[in-house]
């Protein structure tokens, strides 16, 4: 199973070499075993920069087969340029069938997102995870968060969330919004939007978190207890928006702004790609959406 | 009416289409070659072998002409390729007192065994502009002589005979050589570990780290002992056979820095070192990891930890350019995700602001009446 790129260079199937695979695989496992704990891993320079899903791009080399049916997406849509270029890579080095399609997909990789379609059991969602230490803002030592971490020392991560309370009158975190992991460990679930992170709640898919440039590896296992921090009289709460998607009329999901002209126009659209073309191709329409659907390219 | 943005593929197609002709340029020029860039660009590919830490003046070349001399960028190139090389195994300790010495100097001693050798260096060059080059004159053939064939000491060991500096240092007898390129990064770290990431360190931030150090910021009182380029052989044990087996020689940049320290509660007062090596012909990088090198020993000689070159999990998270790059350039990717939840959170902070002034102004006003 080799792709031979050019007479010089040859690259392995999915282009890490086994034994790197295997090594983090074990990561993989470890972090499987002790659900929200960042496991060290020997992260490899990749072939695309360290920032740019270097840690989802790996955790997925070392997990995909050639029977997977690969699914990227940055923003929640699968047609953003880095989402493009992540997704033509596992072509090129695994030849693996890709699609757009939430519910067809084995493995999904993404950035900024979880899919609103519910995944199921045997998915596996793979994030792009920038600075895995969700106490690195209030902590920049790995030496002393590693060690808050082993002694469940969180009170600081609270007291930054009273802060917000007291000076903004709500938390002001919107996204990469903490969470406790099985009531253990607290876990950055990457710059999701707050929005998403109910989903990641006893969600019967394997979630996995790669973290290249900061060599960390985590995961969270299907069926596992994810709560997001609050305080009693300040519960957490997700975004609303007031108005449904301007092409398919969905409520209750993700939207993104779009600008229309220079004169504060705008419109309101699904940030999942997938779901919101879905819905208008089962006939769903939203105030500004064409009449008839243009023919599939 | 908004159309979702289709065509990613294609526009990644046609942009790097645009990039291979702009880093071609005027096709009515003579394209490079790789022996010219080996040849004529050599320090330039020095840099890139040491980031890239990789040997390999062709490869290294390669990567210059693809990224159109942009050296990160090559530097990223070579590492993303040797990252995929299977391990052979480690080769022994180079042997820097052997090495053919092309350039030797000692700011400690006006002359000891085996000599100062100037070599080709810029030091001493007048930086005027030299348009004559611009039409390839004619260069003459260098003066060179035999080696001797001796081992030339190094400053440290002339040093060593009176006790007056620290020794080596030894690591315990089941220490294995770390290896940052297979292991985690995890602090504090091993001396070994440590000097192997800022040998690939990038050469402007270890420049400006080691220059804060003089300027008071961690100081420490640095001599350059000596500083060699040269070449050294590379050897490797075999299991089958009884001899190791030299696989090459590589040209390298050692640098052996002295700093005067006073002694601490840990140490006698004695000269202590800081060390600098780096692949290829480059003083600049050696000299200023061996800068570095000294100060992140604050804490093992039990000195005051003050200063940024000081503190090792500041240094060595931040030493490499790829990562660096890659991160800092990562903020051109969309986030607008993200930026949306900003906008919306401060949107609602907004409101609740002009309601609440709102609300003061009528107040003010009915006080007023």
């Amino acid at each position: 199973m080799t792709t031979a790129a050019t007479e010089i260079a040859t690259y392995n199937f999915a282009y890490l070499d086994e034994q790197t695979k295997r090594m983090i695989r074990r990561a993989i496992l470890k972090g499987i075993a002790i659900p929200g704990y960042q496991v060290p891993f020997a992260s490899r320079e990749m072939p695309m920069p360290y920032g740019w899903g270097t840690g989802g791009v790996q955790v997925t080399a070392a997990i995909i087969g050639p029977d997977d049916v690969l699914k990227v997406i940055d923003q929640g849509a699968d047609d953003t340029t880095n989402a493009v270029s992540i997704r033509a890579f596992f072509q090129k080095v695994a030849d693996v069938a890709v699609t757009t399609e939430t519910a067809k997909a084995t493995i999904i990789q993404t950035r900024h997102r979880i899919p609103e379609h519910p995944l199921t059991a045997g998915q596996t969602l793979v994030y792009q995870v920038p600075i895995p230490e969700p106490l690195r803002f209030l902590e920049p030592r790995e030496t002393e968060t590693r060690k808050m971490h082993a002694l469940e020392e969180y009170g600081l991560m609270h007291v930054k969330l009273y802060e917000d309370i007291a000076r903004h009158g709500r938390i002001a975190t919107t996204y990469a919004y903490p969470v406790k992991v099985e009531g253990r460990y607290v876990m950055d679930p990457s710059p999701t939007p707050k929005f998403d992170n109910p989903k990641m709640h006893m969600s019967p898919a394997l979630q996995l978190f790669g973290a290249g440039r900061e060599k960390r590896i985590y995961a969270v296992p299907p069926f596992t207890r994810v709560v997001s921090l609050d305080f009693e009289d300040h519960p957490f709460e997700i975004q609303t928006f007031d108005q449904p998607c301007a092409l398919c009329g969905a409520e209750q999901v993700y939207l993104d702004e779009v600008i229309l002209d220079d004169k504060g126009g705008h419109m309101f659209v699904c940030s999942d790609t997938d779901h919101c073309e879905k819905r208008q191709a089962c006939g769903h329409r939203g105030h500004l959406a064409p009449e008839a659907l243009e023919p599939a390219q | 009416m908004y159309v979702a943005v289709k065509g990613g593929e294609a526009a990644i197609a046609n942009a790097h289409r645009l990039l291979a002709d702009r880093r071609r340029g005027d096709r009515s020029v003579p394209a490079l070659r790789i022996d010219q860039i080996v040849e004529q660009l050599a320090l330039g590919i020095d840099r890139v072998m040491a980031e890239g830490s990789l040997y390999d003046r062709e490869l290294a070349a390669l990567a210059v002409m693809q990224s159109r001399g942009d050296l990160i960028e090559a530097i990223f190139l070579v590492r993303a390729y040797r990252t995929t090389l299977p391990r052979f195994g480690y080769t022994r300790p180079i042997d820097t007192a052997a090495m053919q010495v092309e350039r030797r100097v000692s700011a400690t001693y006006k002359d000891l065994p085996g000599g100062q050798l100037l070599g080709p260096t810029f030091d001493y060059t007048h930086r005027l502009l030299d348009p004559q080059l611009a039409g390839d004159p004619d260069v003459v053939e260098p003066e060179q002589r035999e080696t001797d064939g001796q081992r030339m000491a190094r400053v440290s060991e002339i040093l060593a005979r009176e006790g007056l500096i620290e020794a080596d240092g030894e690591l315990p007898e089941d220490h294995l050589t770390g290896d940052i390129t297979r292991e985690p990064l995890e602090f504090p770290q091993a001396r070994d570990s440590r000097l192997q990431a800022l040998s690939r360190g990038d050469e402007g931030f270890l420049l400006a780290l080691g220059y804060s150090t003089q300027r008071g910021y961690g100081r420490s009182h640095p001599f350059v002992g000596e500083v060699r380029i040269g070449e050294v052989e590379v050897e490797l044990d075999v299991p089958e056979l009884p001899f190791p087996v030299t696989l090459g020689r590589i040209r390298v940049t050692e640098c052996q820095m002295v700093n005067q320290f006073k002694g601490s509660a840990k140490a006698p007062p004695q000269f202590t070192r800081g060390y600098g090596l780096v692949f290829g012909q480059s003083e600049r990088k050696a000299m200023a990891m061996s800068l570095c090198d000294r100060a992140l020993r604050a804490g093992e000689l039990g000195e005051d930890i003050t200063a940024p070159a000081q503190d090792e999990e500041f240094v060595i998270s931040h030493s490499d350019n790829v990562q660096a790059t890659g991160f800092v350039e990562h903020l051109k990717l969309p986030h607008y995700v993200d930026f949306q939840a900003e906008l919306d959170l401060v949107r609602r902070m907004r409101g609740e602001h002009e309601k609440r002034n709102q609300i003061n102004e009528n107040d003010q006003r009915e006080a007023a009446e």
